[in-house]
């Protein structure tokens, strides 16, 4: 698993991802709420952070989490994404060969936290990543789901000289954080 | 070729901005693609994509009805034409019956193919292309010039100016600060779009499925917020299987642009909900526009194998060039001429077909293993047919198809020539011939050509024998390359026999599309070659032993004729190079090196045909190195020097520019001589450096091992 989590991580951050993996999920919880208030996520216009709820908060009341960082919502709409400063997502898979998180995409909520937010905070578990395409798609295909979505890096664009910009459409940050016991999405 | 399109490469040519993006882009294309394919066997992984796709368009109809089966059994409304104005016709009526006033587009070549944005905007809907590069030419009232970077021709001076004259003034040409600003202008359009109308890079059958990948994020944007989603697939994007998706997107990112997955890869199988919840309005329209007629058709049905990475662009020597837009409005570079001679019309690609230096680039690098060259010198052929070749070329192919009046002007040549010769070089020409002389001397044609020189030299008798097979710039130009062959092959034991009736081999004729031309000449050389019991036919020339060994047979398959190819197979089977026959003498110990000789530094320049075609590219270094050569090789060893057969005289201008960068690259290894196997290469390198004036020597393989054997 080390191995392939060491691939994955190495193919991200090649291409500007920043990875960071925790053991278990408390670990990981704190270190996403404090970027978030290193972000300045706050209850102030262009401040907010949105989180497309999964697995990963199962029996941790949101209300509790808002308490703690004012400017968390749950509640995902497109104005409120198109306002937000960090959009946070649970991903289904990820390719160790290109560094790259899979997702089923069908619900609307997912793709607005990772398209419309300049940061967009990727979380998976770490037995999720496998080491090729093929083995993801293997598991998820157009049969379960009408909208699977692999993101790799941040949006880039060099269309103006062949300068890499990144930061175009889609994020400009792509945080990654990747979780050892992340039991209720491996079970 | 027409004045507007001469025109046309003159603008390009000199617009520095252009060929400096594009040349400084051409280098580092190279390097990124291969780091990119680190790992991956790119013969398997293109085998499966020729495989897939091959298989896709002999069964288009199948694969059509069952991706609509499937797409709409998930929720999608899917729309089959084969007219483009149906296309345009269905999308307006969609936009008006559900009220849409606004659009956003990713990046879509079959709506540029099909010119949709100019309906959408005279109905009065505001589009905008999203892609950052799309958007740049919109605003700039432009097509595209390159299939994957459309704004790759502009500076970003240039981007500067068009934001400021077109959306907001005061942009500065700073590349971070423009992208930052075109996020900032587009976000509120794609906030506020009804209607979002993407392409497709494939399409699965099995599933109903469309991919689609961006690096910018935008075609994710464009089928999540408007409530509308409309996708135009030309019908070559269809694959049977969601399986076969995976070759294509191994090979589309690193091919397009050396990476190793985009950004996003996004796969819609049918409706999803909207932002409000309600189901996604989902339209895709397959359409056809002669792709199915291309795909009846036995040699360009391959053509549909193309994944649409450009990389036929990013190796070309000739469209680092000049660019894009002298190709037409669409689709550019080699697959763009083919592309637009069958989506278009045949007489459209007339003039860029022309552009074509055959030098086979693009060829081992194309993912969907499509000879790009070899289909567009298939359409030269039938525009030849459509439409006669012009009275000069038939004049000039009317001498060459009769042995013994071609033969006798170049011999009236030698002596008529002698005013402009100094030395071997004619260094210029007066008047309309000016252009072949402008930026290389041309050889003076021998005072006594090769056929009549091999009679004076003794050579063993009793040993074996092999034919060789000149070409005319040997025979009539370099003799001495012919007189270096025989003196090495004579050491070996060999008796090098000279068939008097050869001619030329029909490389000419065949390059300008005159196969009937072409078909004499080889019918004329295999009489001549097969009539004496030889083991082998030599030829030191790569084009005239790919003429030999390949284009005699494809010529006559191309016309129908069948009464020749036994002996034309007879004859292939026997053709070698030079420098292949050399090594293999040398290695069977009949040929053995002087021992200890320091022979100095040298580089080698690999040319199209042997390298890419007869795949010779060891034997020459090894023979070279063999014989006490240091060798360093030259930058872009492999790119064609210019020469191409008549392609400097068609198209001198781009000829010199070639030939420039080859001088260069050669010169700034510090070699004291640059070595090749083919004499039109020496031809047009020679005379580069003669008039360059760069105490480089350039000499054939041949004339560089002469005596260098014991």
């Amino acid at each position: 698993m080390s191995a392939t989590f060491e691939a994955f991580k190495t193919r991200a951050e090649a291409v500007s991802a920043e990875v960071h993996r925790f053991v278990g999920r408390d670990e990981a919880l704190a270190f996403i709420l404090d970027f978030l208030g290193k972000e300045g996520v706050a209850d102030a216009p262009q401040c907010g952070a949105l989180w497309a709820a999964g697995s990963f908060l199962e029996g941790i009341q949101p209300e509790a989490l808002r308490q703690r960082l004012p400017g968390l919502s749950f509640d995902i709409t497109q104005a409120a994404s198109a306002e937000a400063r960090v959009g946070i997502s649970e991903l289904d898979y990820g390719i160790a060969a290109t560094g790259t998180l899979v997702q089923d995409a069908a619900a609307v909520a997912k793709r607005l936290v990772s398209t419309l937010p300049p940061i967009h905070l990727a979380v998976l578990g770490t037995e999720r990543i496998l080491a090729d395409m093929g083995s993801v798609l293997s598991h998820l295909t157009p049969a379960q789901t009408n909208y699977i979505s692999f993101i790799t890096g941040p949006s880039r664009t060099a269309d103006i000289e062949r300068v890499l910009t990144i930061g175009v459409h889609g994020p400009e940050r792509l945080i990654i954080v990747v979780v050892d016991a992340f039991q209720q999405v491996t079970a | 070729m027409s004045t507007q399109f001469r025109d046309s490469i003159e603008t390009a040519l000199h617009n520095p901005n252009l060929t400096g993006a594009l040349g400084r882009f051409s280098e580092a294309y190279r390097i990124s693609r291969a780091k990119a394919y680190e790992g991956i066997d790119f013969e398997a992984v293109r085998d499966a994509i020729a495989e897939i796709k091959c298989s896709a368009s002999s069964r288009f109809e199948e694969l059509a009805e069952r991706f609509k089966a499937n797409a709409e059994a998930n929720g999608a409304k899917v729309f089959r034409t084969a007219d483009p104005a149906q296309v345009r016709q269905y999308i307006l009526d969609l936009a008006k019956e559900r009220g849409v006033k606004r659009v956003v587009k990713s990046k879509s070549m079959a709506s540029e193919e099909i010119h949709l944005n100019k309906s959408l905007a005279e109905a009065g809907i505001d589009v905008a292309e999203t892609d950052l590069g799309e958007w740049i030419i919109q605003l700039a009232h432009q097509t595209p010039s390159h299939m994957v970077m459309p704004a790759i021709h502009m500076t970003k001076e240039e981007v500067a100016e068009v934001f400021s004259q077109e959306v907001e003034a005061g942009q500065a040409p700073d590349i971070p600060k423009l992208v930052k600003f075109a996020r900032a202008k587009l976000r509120p359009k794609f906030l506020e779009a009804d209607m979002g109308i993407s392409g497709a890079n494939i399409a699965v059958a099995e599933t109903g499925s469309l991919v689609i990948i961006t690096n910018e994020g935008n075609a994710r944007l464009v089928t999540t917020l408007p409530r509308i989603h409309v996708a135009i697939v030309g019908i070559e994007k269809l694959v049977a299987m969601f399986e076969e998706i995976q070759p294509i997107l191994t090979a589309l990112p690193r091919s397009a642009t050396g990476q190793l997955l985009t950004s996003y890869v996004s796969i819609i199988s049918g409706q999803v909900p909207n932002t409000d919840g309600s189901p996604k309005d989902l339209h895709i329209i397959l359409m056809d526009n002669h792709r199915s007629d291309m795909a009846k058709d036995p040699k360009f049905k391959e053509a549909l194998q193309c994944i649409r990475c450009a990389t036929c662009l990013n190796v070309c020597p000739v469209f680092r060039l000049v660019g894009g837009h002298v190709f037409g409005k669409t689709y550019t570079g080699g697959i763009g001429t083919i592309l637009t001679a069958w989506f278009d019309e045949l007489k459209k690609s007339e003039d860029i077909q022309g552009l074509c230096i055959q030098c086979g680039s693009c060829v081992p690098v194309c993912p969907g293993k499509i000879d790009i060259p070899g289909l567009i010198l298939e359409l030269r052929r039938r525009l030849v047919v459509e439409q006669g070749q012009s009275l000069a070329t038939k004049a000039i192919f009317g001498v060459v198809n009769n042995r013994r009046l071609f033969h006798g002007m170049l011999r009236l040549a030698s002596r008529t020539q002698k005013p402009f010769t100094k030395g071997r070089f004619i260094r210029h020409l007066p008047m309309f011939l000016s252009d072949m002389t402008d930026f290389r001397s041309l050889p003076a044609i021998a005072d006594v050509p090769f056929r009549d020189r091999i009679k004076a030299i003794q050579q063993p008798k009793g040993g074996q024998k092999i034919a060789f097979y000149s070409g005319c710039l040997i025979d009539f130009a370099y003799p001495e390359m012919g007189e270096s062959l025989v003196k090495i092959l004579n050491k070996a034991g060999i008796e090098v026999l000279f068939p008097e009736a050869q001619t030329c081999c029909g490389a000419p004729a065949r390059y300008s599309g005159a196969y009937e031309v072409a078909a004499q000449n080889a019918k004329d050389n295999i009489q001549a070659l097969l009539e004496t019991e030889v083991d082998h036919v030599v030829s030191a020339c790569p084009t005239c032993t790919v003429a030999l060994k390949h284009d005699f047979l494809d010529t006559f398959r191309s016309l129908g004729i069948t009464d020749a190819t036994a002996e034309a197979e007879r004859l292939a089977a026997k053709t070698i190079d030079f420098s292949t026959l050399v090594k293999r003498l040398v290695d069977a110990g009949r040929l053995t090196f002087k021992e200890g000789e320091d022979l100095g530094r040298i580089t080698y320049h690999d040319s199209c045909h042997l390298k890419r075609t007869l795949k010779a590219a060891d034997e020459p270094r090894e023979l070279l190195q063999k014989a006490g050569h240091e060798l360093t090789e030259m930058y872009e060893c492999d790119t064609c020097c210019g020469m191409a057969g008549s392609y400097s005289l068609k198209l001198p201008e781009i000829s010199a520019p070639i030939l420039e960068r080859k001088l260069k690259n050669i010169k700034d290894t510090g070699a004291e001589r640059v070595v090749m196997d083919c004499p039109g290469c020496v031809m047009q390198i020679r005379g580069g450096m003669d008039k360059d004036g760069a105490p480089i020597k350039v000499e054939h393989t041949a004339e560089r091992l002469v005596d260098r054997f014991e």
